[in-house]
């Protein structure tokens, strides 16, 4: 069961880096989003900085949300998903490998891009751990119901925005701890219990979303 | 015990014809409840101290948020039962619930900001149950959106109950953590009072229009559930006998 778990990731890694320019995308979005909101609410640095962990979340968890919305679609349309579903190995285990690597190609990536934005914005350099720590713990979260979404909306031509309209009410605890534990520590408080939140949030979703998202695919199938 | 009314409860025709007899006993007890807890509410219950008269609307407001949280349990339900038992009619019942359930919500809000204008000074508040409230919106937004969106009947059904399952588990999660994040960033210049400890006099019409709500909204599924009933079994010879019937009687 794992060989296969592992060589679905190797193969959804070979065809991800196959287009490298599809996955700097979501990097670019969510620079670009970054950038709008200092032109938005003027340039006064104690501003951004005060609302930088609202804002560098809610850009992450857009270019999240929108780098997610074809997740299965390919696999749909050239037939792989039904064999992934009439084979002997369990749906959600193979779908926890799609998104494990769909997560390491796209999710950590932004992580790894937002010290850089949070910078920008006047994030003080004490902070930035917290900051890596946060998203590395939320974005998984992020990942899996974005995930589920996409699984429900297999099968729609035009799914974009119904996907957002669906997970975002979802998203909104990650973001709560997420962005709460960013600024706890923009206050001089200890982040400890938002990050642990957000690992708990982690675990549940690693274990129950994989179900959802199997359920969801066997519908899209059915059709 | 015998459960083969329960049984035949997963019928359209049994259903329908179940239904039909509940039907009349709900709308008039829909109907007397609501009147005489308006009526009770708006002219018997004594004024509110502090805000006078305008706590009245706490009459329509409070039924509407209880009904809107008590829909999305039902929700959750109905897709779980659709899902492992494959009733057709607890899927007829999801998407039908649905778009009540979304009014309700939407009247609670809309009420609770009526409220809280002459009351709190402001249209909106970022308070944890409102902001829970307009989540919950958000949520019954989405179900409705994907159960229009999703061609196939069945898969429709499935998705939605899907849906509503994850969505059931993350509200206790929401709920938590807006409660939470309302807490910490509580704003200084509002004190949101708990519901007070109120007299008989106030919360026995309360009562009586909660039950009304409740007994409004069975009545109002029941007849949106027999409605697409009859659209999704139209060439069977029950409903065309049925419609036979109803055309006679000049419907």
């Amino acid at each position: 069961m794992s060989s296969i778990f592992i060589l679905l990731v190797q193969r959804e890694a070979r065809l991800l880096c196959r287009r490298p320019a599809e996955l700097i995308n979501p990097l670019v979005f969510f620079s670009l989003v970054m950038m709008l909101f200092p032109l938005a609410v003027g340039p006064e640095s104690r501003l951004l900085q005060t609302l930088s962990p609202g804002l560098i979340w809610v850009a992450a968890l857009l270019a999240v949300l929108l780098s997610l919305d074809g997740l299965f679609r390919s696999d749909f349309e050239d037939g792989s998903l039904e064999q992934w579903a009439v084979s002997p190995c369990s749906l959600p285990w193979l779908a926890l490998a799609k998104v494990l690597a769909h997560w390491l190609f796209s999710g950590l990536p932004l992580v790894l891009l937002a010290p850089l934005l949070g910078l920008m914005l006047g994030l003080p350099a004490e902070n930035l751990p917290t900051l890596l720590l946060s998203l590395l713990l939320g974005t998984p979260v992020l990942s899996l119901l974005g995930a589920i979404g996409a699984a429900l909306t297999v099968g729609l031509k035009r799914g974009g925005l119904l996907l957002a309209l669906l997970i975002l009410p979802l998203y909104i605890p990650v973001l709560i701890f997420g962005s709460g534990a960013l600024q706890a520590a923009l206050q001089g408080f200890s982040a400890t219990g938002h990050l642990l939140w957000l690992a708990s949030l982690s675990l549940l979703a690693i274990t129950l979303a994989p179900f959802a998202i199997a359920a969801g695919l066997r519908i899209g199938l059915a059709e | 015990m015998n459960w083969t009314w329960f049984h035949k409860l997963g019928s359209p025709k049994w259903f329908y014809e179940i239904s039909g007899r509940w039907l009349p006993w709900l709308v008039g007890a829909a109907a007397l409840l609501l009147t005489v807890g308006i009526l009770w509410a708006l002219a018997f219950a004594p004024a509110d101290y502090q805000q006078g008269n305008s706590f009245r609307i706490i009459y329509i407001h409070v039924p509407a948020a209880f009904l809107a949280q008590s829909i999305y349990m039902m929700l959750a339900v109905a897709g779980v039962v659709g899902l492992v038992w494959k009733i057709k009619l607890a899927d007829v019942a999801l998407q039908q619930a649905a778009p009540i359930g979304a009014w309700m919500c939407a009247l609670a809000l809309i009420t609770g900001a009526i409220w809280g204008k002459p009351t709190w000074g402001a249209w909106w508040v970022w308070d944890a149950r409102l902001t829970a409230m307009l989540i919950l919106l958000f949520l019954y937004i989405g179900i409705i959106a994907l159960g229009q969106a999703i061609s196939n009947r069945e898969s429709a059904a499935r998705a939605c109950a899907v849906l509503a399952i994850v969505g059931v588990v993350n509200i206790p999660i929401i709920k938590y953590s807006v409660e939470w994040w309302n807490t910490l960033h509580q704003p200084a210049t509002f004190k949101l009072t708990e519901k007070p400890a109120m007299p008989v006099e106030m919360w026995l019409p309360l009562l009586v229009l909660v039950l009304g709500f409740y007994c409004f909204f069975a009545a109002v599924l029941l007849m949106r559930m027999r409605l697409e009933l009859l659209k999704r079994e139209a060439r069977s010879s029950w409903v065309q006998a049925e419609i036979k019937a109803l055309v006679g009687k000049g419907i």
